[in-house]
């Protein structure tokens, strides 16, 4: 018996939210009395998943594009060679296309958006958010395989050595009916699902020619740029920069909000962020309510001074 | 081309959500329903597959009678037929299979389901119906072609987009970017008047068993209040970020 991790890579590394994954994968290990094996594709560093305690890593490797089938079938392959009855994915864009697919294969309860450690193991009961992060339901998974989704920036990475040998793994792969024709990716951007820092802007900024501001103070924070609903369907950003409840989740350590009056809709989207800082001119909009830092002030003059505010900061520290 | 749109019905997204009996159940007092945003960039699009190519469209939703409301807007949109299994929708994996056991009986090319539903946000209701039924998918999907038995289909994936190519029979998580919000459409009287008439089968459910189960809530513990800092004052700001709450 084990427990079962997929640690996914970019680039032939093992991504920083996988180590979140491994940290709750042990912690669920550590209450079932057994260790946690790894899936990883094509990844040159995975013996750094020890750091997080993974005893094992199988290590697959595939040519071509992520196929969310193939990924699925040697998951499930895994799964069934090493013995675990408990899967844990991330929330990742690659995670949430392809997990149905092995809970399916496994005959698996498959719960996502999981904050915390499992409050039982039997019945086995673990802790989601539902309604886009307005409240959470105590889930209770019945069948015998069991996959848990682990919501972004939930559970945190956890440090805790243990040895760890890497192996490869073979599979056999099934054939797939989809095929990846481009992909159009920014490799110079820091993602949202990926980043600690976001910062976003609403219908306060006036429009797309001001968003040099956004993307400045993003660029000293090292952070993903993000937008309200309104300036997405105005077409000032692209979509995939659209947060809230129709839009992208976030769960960055901070957000900061400019001009975004905080639409309830907006809200739920970010609730999971730890840290929220909104920059409004408007004193009674919504999100000074859901805010931790409010500056009430005009963003053309609070943003380019924190902008070089935080230059100096940086420059310091 | 026959489509099967899934349609949640689920509550508006400006809804207060609270619970009863002892946090067991959600508080439904009040509280105005909707076709699931996601499933209706999606039954949208297929409206536009209906308008251009001639493709019969029916909607489905698992649950009980109290859904039907939801399943005549989405016949007021312009779907030609309504399926209701008769059940109450516990999870994913229940629903999907009683999904299929309509999709079995229909011959469907193109299954289109919302990413995730804006209550329970489970988000694999159309993966777990592609692996029943050894279709293809794509999920997060923003943009989708047919051309006879291929679709060229657009995913969002974090950080960027990725074009696909699939072949029919197809499921997607769809999105928007399917179709625009301004593309979306509110039901005409002639609409809501023809609705009345088109067909709204209720079907047995298969009996599907459920692997997990909501057995309580909780709301959020309330935050504290804001902390406000003035504008002429950015350097107190970065302070509290630095000292106060370790996030620069």
């Amino acid at each position: 018996m084990s427990v079962l991790i997929y640690a996914e890579t970019e680039g032939g590394k093992v991504k920083k939210a996988a180590f979140e994954v491994a940290s709750y994968g042990k912690a669920v290990a550590d209450q079932m009395g057994c260790e946690v094996a790894a899936v990883t594709f094509n990844a040159s560093d995975a013996d750094v998943l020890g750091n997080y305690g993974v005893s094992k890593v199988m290590n697959f490797s595939h040519e071509g594009n992520f196929d969310a089938k193939i990924y699925a079938s040697v998951l499930q392959q895994a799964a069934e060679k090493s013995g675990a009855t408990t899967l844990v994915v991330s929330s990742s864009a690659d995670s949430r296309y392809l997990t149905p697919l092995v809970a399916v294969g496994l005959n698996a309860g498959y719960a996502t958006n999981v904050v915390s450690a499992p409050s039982s193991l039997a019945p086995f009961t673990v802790k989601r958010s539902v309604f886009t992060n307005k409240a959470f339901t105590h889930a209770e998974i019945s069948s015998e395989n069991k996959i848990i989704g682990v919501s972004n920036n939930s559970f945190g990475s956890i440090e805790n050595k243990v040895s760890c040998t890497v192996e490869d793994f073979t599979a056999s792969v099934a054939s797939s009916s989809v095929s990846v024709d481009s992909v159009d990716k920014a490799t110079d951007k820091v993602t949202i699902a990926d980043a600690e820092v976001v910062v976003s802007g609403g219908r306060g900024l006036k429009g797309p020619e001001n968003w040099h501001m956004i993307e400045d103070l993003a660029e000293v924070l090292g952070a993903a740029t993000a937008c309200s609903k309104p300036v997405s369907d105005m077409g000032w950003r692209p979509h995939s920069e659209h947060v809230g409840q129709t839009g992208k989740p976030v769960a960055s350590n901070l957000y900061i909000a400019i001009g975004v009056s905080g639409a309830i809709q907006h809200l739920a989207g970010i609730n999971s962020s730890k840290v929220k800082v909104v920059i409004n001119s408007d004193p009674e909009a919504p999100f000074f309510k859901a805010a931790d830092y409010g500056i009430v002030g005009d963003a053309f003059e609070v943003v380019p001074q924190l902008i070089e505010k935080l230059k100096a900061f940086k420059a310091q520290a | 081309m026959k489509i099967l749109v899934c349609i949640s019905h689920v509550p508006d997204t400006t809804s207060k959500i609270n619970f009863v009996e002892n946090d067991t159940a959600f508080d439904t007092n009040g509280v105005q329903y909707i076709i699931n945003p996601n499933d209706e960039f999606g039954l949208t699009r297929a409206m536009w597959f209906k308008e251009k190519e001639g493709a019969e469209v029916d909607v489905i939703n698992v649950g009980g009678p109290e859904t039907e409301s939801t399943l005549r807007k989405a016949l007021a949109i312009g779907a030609d037929k309504a399926i209701r299994v008769n059940t109450e929708a516990i999870e994913a994996s229940q629903v999907a299979q009683e999904i299929v056991g309509v999709i079995k009986a229909g011959a469907y090319d193109l299954v289109i389901a919302g990413r995730e539903s804006i209550d329970y946000n489970g988000g694999m209701v159309p993966g777990m119906i592609a692996a029943m039924i050894d279709a293809s998918y794509v999920n997060n999907c923003v943009s989708l072609e047919i051309s006879g038995d291929k679709a060229t289909a657009v995913r969002e994936i974090d950080g960027g987009k990725e074009t696909l190519t699939a072949s029919l029979p197809l499921v997607i998580g769809g999105q928007k970017g399917l179709v625009e919000e301004s593309d979306l459409k509110i039901p005409n009287m002639r609409g809501i008047m023809m609705a009345r008439k088109k067909p709204l089968d209720i079907v047995e459910p298969l009996g599907a068993e459920a692997k997990a189960n909501m057995v309580s809530y909780e709301k959020p513990a309330p935050k504290g209040e804001v902390k406000l800092v003035d504008a002429a004052n950015i350097d107190e700001l970065i302070n509290l970020l630095h000292n106060e709450a370790n996030v620069l």
